[in-house]
């Protein structure tokens, strides 16, 4: 593993020199003010029964399906594309060192992105006067939730980026699967014939999935360790595929 | 294995490589000693980039035996990685780093201690005369200083093995030529394997050629063997005035084998150009000479024309083309 804080460095070293990196978090920022903004004009007009908290992360899926294949597309897709993949593994680096570098960077930088919506809670206690509108519980829930759902996501957006060298089809792919596990987990939970008694494991097994469940557990302060495996255990799921598609890549090239 | 001086560089025996039915390497056998610089020449698609692609670990192969400084690829592909200097095809590089920068990570990613590698950065800018681009950007660079970055990232670990696809294509002679003498001045010290389709490149920095084709070798050796054991003749010209006369059969009394090739027009002077060939490559001048002079023609210039490696090439592709591949001999002719 010594070669991973190398390629770790390295990756995060490349992300905040590229202007990419800045026009993203400008474009996230400003989104997720925009947001946070209607939200407080909503509660100066009549008071609400929940803390702008649970309201403000529980449109967490926007930056996550447009931000997160953005930040991971490029990973390995490019490194493919310009070949610079061969001059990588013919150094005593393995397959492994590399995927987790890139998927740590590509983790940090997506913390950076939320951690600085911090400051928008700052300004509004700084402002507002009133400390009902801060309510310490669901901030702390949601960014945790924020930190935790994240593993997967980012994790997912690797995954893709080993899939192809084109990085526009590598980020439509995971697109498409972060909106397939975000809302075709609340959509399989909606569905009336999965109500019948011999499908109750299938049942069980999509509510244990539900993504937006987790999340309304986690704003509420309740942290199941049930929730925690599967945000673990499908993180480590897509890096062992994101490992091995890569070296399927080479063995099939 | 242990890493003793004794064991050969590189060692390739009956290596077969073949992607989804087609057959790139077809049981090629090689071995390179340590401290010699080997050429590769094939024609385009000859499995040239796979034999190195395979040769530093990146591919596996289909079967055979390869290893490098005694460590079989397959199994302890860690130490061959440590040991081998890899430069690819069209020299991939990131685009948006700085030269140093660049060289900095990869010196980290093969383990060049970090004490040590800012001095080694310095030597090797140095070496590939690098010093002005060091704070350049990559993706901005012209592309002889491409490859010559590549070309420093190739030796920046003073790997035991450096393997370098191509490593002058796009360059101008000048660069060429200082290219030629960086590979010249590692010889001894560390094995080198170019591939190139620059023949008297190879020709001039190489002590031995590996010539393949359609995933064979069919020829191997000095420059100087090949063009005995491919080509098997080499020629005299002369150029001479007055009769022919029994010439022809007075050169096949005095060496064996020398007959006349053809017979140019008489020019105003009276000369004319005769080409002579004979099978053998012992020095044959003084004696043509001689047997012109008794022979009474006046002679003007005499040159023995060197077929080049170009020759060699065509000769040694045209022959396996013809289906009449042969087994690779070592060394010379019987």
């Amino acid at each position: 593993m010594r070669h991973f804080f190398t390629i770790l460095a390295h990756e995060v070293r490349m992300l905040l020199v590229s202007p990419s990196t800045y026009v993203a978090a400008v474009a996230f920022l400003a989104v997720m003010g925009f947001i946070f903004t209607n939200i407080l004009e909503k509660y100066s007009s009549a008071p609400q029964d929940v803390s702008p908290a649970s309201v403000f992360f529980s449109v967490y899926f926007l930056p996550v399906i447009f931000m997160v294949p953005l930040l991971t597309m490029k990973c390995l897709a490019e490194e493919r594309r310009l070949g610079t993949i061969e001059t990588l593994l013919t150094t005593p680096v393995t397959t492994t060192e590399v995927v987790l570098g890139k998927y740590g960077a590509a983790y940090l930088l997506y913390l950076a992105f939320w951690a600085s919506t911090s400051g928008l809670f700052y300004i509004l206690k700084r402002f507002a006067g009133d400390p009902r509108l801060i309510d310490p519980g669901p901030i702390v829930g949601g960014y945790l939730f924020i930190a935790v759902s994240g593993l997967l996501f980012v994790s997912i957006g690797v995954f893709t980026s080993a899939l192809s060298r084109n990085q526009a089809v590598a980020g439509l792919i995971c697109t498409t699967i972060l909106i397939l596990i975000i809302f075709g987990g609340r959509y399989l939970g909606s569905v009336e014939w999965l109500d019948r008694e011999s499908l109750a494991p299938i049942k069980a097994a999509v509510s244990y999935g539900q993504i937006s469940q987790h999340f309304l557990d986690f704003t509420r302060g309740v942290i199941d360790t049930r929730e925690l495996l599967f945000y673990l255990s499908g993180t480590v799921l897509f890096l062992i595929f994101s490992i091995l598609g890569v070296e399927a890549k080479l063995l099939h090239s | 294995m242990p890493e003793s001086p004794a064991q050969p560089a590189i060692e390739v025996s009956h290596l077969v490589k073949t992607y989804s039915g087609v057959t790139a390497v077809n049981d090629i056998s090689f071995t390179v000693p340590r401290g010699e610089i080997i050429g590769f020449l094939g024609p385009n698609g000859a499995g040239k980039s796979t034999t190195m692609r395979i040769l530093t670990g990146y591919l596996p192969a289909t079967s055979g035996h390869v290893s490098v400084c005694g460590f079989r690829v397959a199994d302890e592909a860690d130490s061959v990685k440590r040991r081998v200097g890899y430069m690819p095809e069209n020299n991939p590089l990131p685009e948006d780093m700085r030269v140093s920068e660049y060289l900095f990570f990869r010196g980290r990613l093969k383990e060049v201690p970090r004490r040590k590698l800012g001095s080694r950065i310095d030597e090797v800018l140095e070496l590939c005369d690098l010093k002005r681009a060091r704070h350049k950007i990559i993706g901005k660079l012209s592309k002889g200083f491409r490859q010559r970055v590549g070309i420093a990232e190739s030796v920046l670990a003073e790997p035991p093995v450096i393997i370098m696809d191509e490593p002058t294509i796009g360059l101008d002679p000048h660069q060429i030529l200082i290219v030629r003498d960086l590979i010249a001045s590692l010889r001894g010290r560390m094995t080198v394997l170019i591939s190139s389709h620059i023949l008297p490149e190879i020709e001039m920095t190489c002590d031995r050629v590996l010539i393949i084709n359609q995933g064979r070798i069919v020829a191997q050796g000095t420059p100087a063997e090949l063009r005995r054991e491919v080509l098997g003749q080499s020629a005299y010209e002369i150029e001479a005035a007055g009769p022919l006369g029994s010439l022809p059969f007075v050169l096949g009394t005095i060496v064996p084998g020398l007959s006349v090739a053809s017979e140019g027009p008489v020019d105003e002077l009276g000369f004319r150009k005769i080409r002579l060939k004979t099978v053998g490559d012992d020095e044959a001048g003084e004696a043509i000479l001689r047997a012109c002079l008794s022979e009474g023609l006046r002679v003007r210039a005499l040159s023995r024309s060197r077929p080049t490696l170009e020759d060699v090439f065509l000769a040694a592709t045209r022959r396996s083309w013809d289906a009449v591949v042969e087994e690779p001999r070592d060394g010379g002719r019987p």
